[in-house]
């Protein structure tokens, strides 16, 4: 089966109804229940409850569903792992990670409400989210701790409030933290993500940030508004140009190997095992099945 | 369990529905009023959903008051529910 697209990730405010009832319909890979910044300290209790009424009716269709709850610091992070773990969402997002001690104590709780619900097979998953400096000093360590964790993110409006930083447009500020945050994730085969681009009506802003964070080799972004979602799927999506190289690469791969032919030429350019790779991204970006053009071939 | 506090849930925005809650004497009952921008259509749906939530809480002497403004089931749920738990002072991990 292909991987799971991320390339939008919605954050969508847990207090707010309209919004949460219509997630599924926004286009995007992934939304985003919020029940940190987006909730006022004084509805808390209501956005948990909300979140939690609502993952038990609503019809999310294929997006996947992330829940991120506040830090286990806060007076909130333990009630809403309370809440919403034993609705075992997608995943669920846990801010303001900064050592392998603070996901130990996350994971500790989670699976002792899982315990308690009687959930022996959890399928939901981990991200960590790393908005702090010393998180990002930490994040090899973080990356590779806990088997649940399948996706890492990082937060560069908390990050640049840390660091004492304005976040600017050419987001220079944060620069090493993305590309180390990257390295962890990759280095552990994790999805990386990336934060939000803050100006909704900056359309090209927004495609030259997603252009820039597409190379670095995020995986997705997050996004603020449903406005932002085609967008960034324009960045991410290949071009037909890119599927058709991709295809064809491909096509004689699986005609060489059936051969017996390890390492081939196209156009007189070297074709080996990492061209190959990048190719069945693109296809899988594209969602075409490599299984179907290996019964176009056979 | 009977509430002790007056207490709000929800907003007047589209798709919520507002939730207030007035303690009464114990013996009083339950008064549920409710007012909805789909009244004629839902009254009664909306009536069962919150008498549920009432049901399962045990919340037997209680001034309800709802004001909808087209809230689905869940959300209905939800804030009963978080109105209820303010009201009774048990509510954990806000501010």
């Amino acid at each position: 089966m292909a991987k799971k697209k991320r390339r939008s990730m919605l954050y969508i405010p847990g207090n707010n109804p309209a919004m949460i009832q219509q997630a599924g319909v926004y286009g995007c890979d992934a939304v985003l229940l919020d029940l940190e910044d987006a909730v006022a300290l004084n509805q808390k209790d209501a956005a948990r409850i909300l979140v939690r009424s609502m993952l038990e009716t609503v019809n999310f269709y294929d997006t996947e569903v992330c829940v991120r709850v506040n830090n286990l610091q806060t007076p909130f992070g333990l009630a809403d792992l309370e809440e919403i773990v034993p609705m075992q969402p997608d995943n669920i997002r846990f801010p303001k990670t900064e050592s392998v001690q603070d996901v130990k104590d996350f994971m500790k709780e989670v699976r002792r409400i899982e315990k308690k619900h009687g959930i022996t097979d959890p399928k939901m998953t981990i991200h960590v989210m790393i908005e702090t400096a010393k998180g990002v000093a930490n994040v090899y360590d973080i990356a590779a701790c806990e088997p649940r964790v399948d996706a890492i993110t990082i937060g560069g409006q908390d990050l640049t409030a840390d660091m004492g930083i304005v976040k600017t447009p050419d987001g220079a500020g944060i620069d090493y933290a993305r590309k180390r945050i990257v390295m962890a994730g990759k280095a552990n085969n994790l999805d990386v993500l990336d934060t939000v681009f803050a100006d909704i009506n900056d359309e090209e802003g927004l495609k030259e940030e997603t252009e820039y964070i597409k190379k670095l080799g995020f995986a997705g972004k997050a996004l603020i508004n449903p406005r932002q979602v085609d967008p960034v799927h324009e960045v991410f999506n290949p071009s037909e140009n890119e599927i058709r190289k991709a295809y064809r690469v491909y096509s004689e791969f699986y005609k060489n190997t059936k051969a017996g032919i390890g390492v081939f030429a196209i156009d007189g350019k070297m074709i080996d095992a990492p061209v190959v790779q990048r190719a069945i991204t693109i296809l899988e970006y594209a969602n075409i099945d490599i299984k179907d053009i290996e019964k176009s071939l056979d | 369990m009977t509430p002790k506090f007056k207490a709000q849930a929800g907003t007047f925005e589209s798709s919520d529905i507002m939730v207030l809650i007035e303690p009464v004497a114990e013996g009083s009952g339950r008064q549920v009023d409710i007012s909805s921008t789909v009244m004629l259509q839902f009254e009664e749906d909306l009536k069962v959903c919150i008498n549920q939530v009432l049901d399962v809480m045990e919340i037997e002497n209680v001034h309800l008051i709802a004001k909808d403004k087209g809230a689905l089931t869940p959300t209905i749920k939800a804030r009963v529910e978080t109105a209820v738990k303010r009201s009774l002072g048990i509510q954990e991990g806000t501010l």
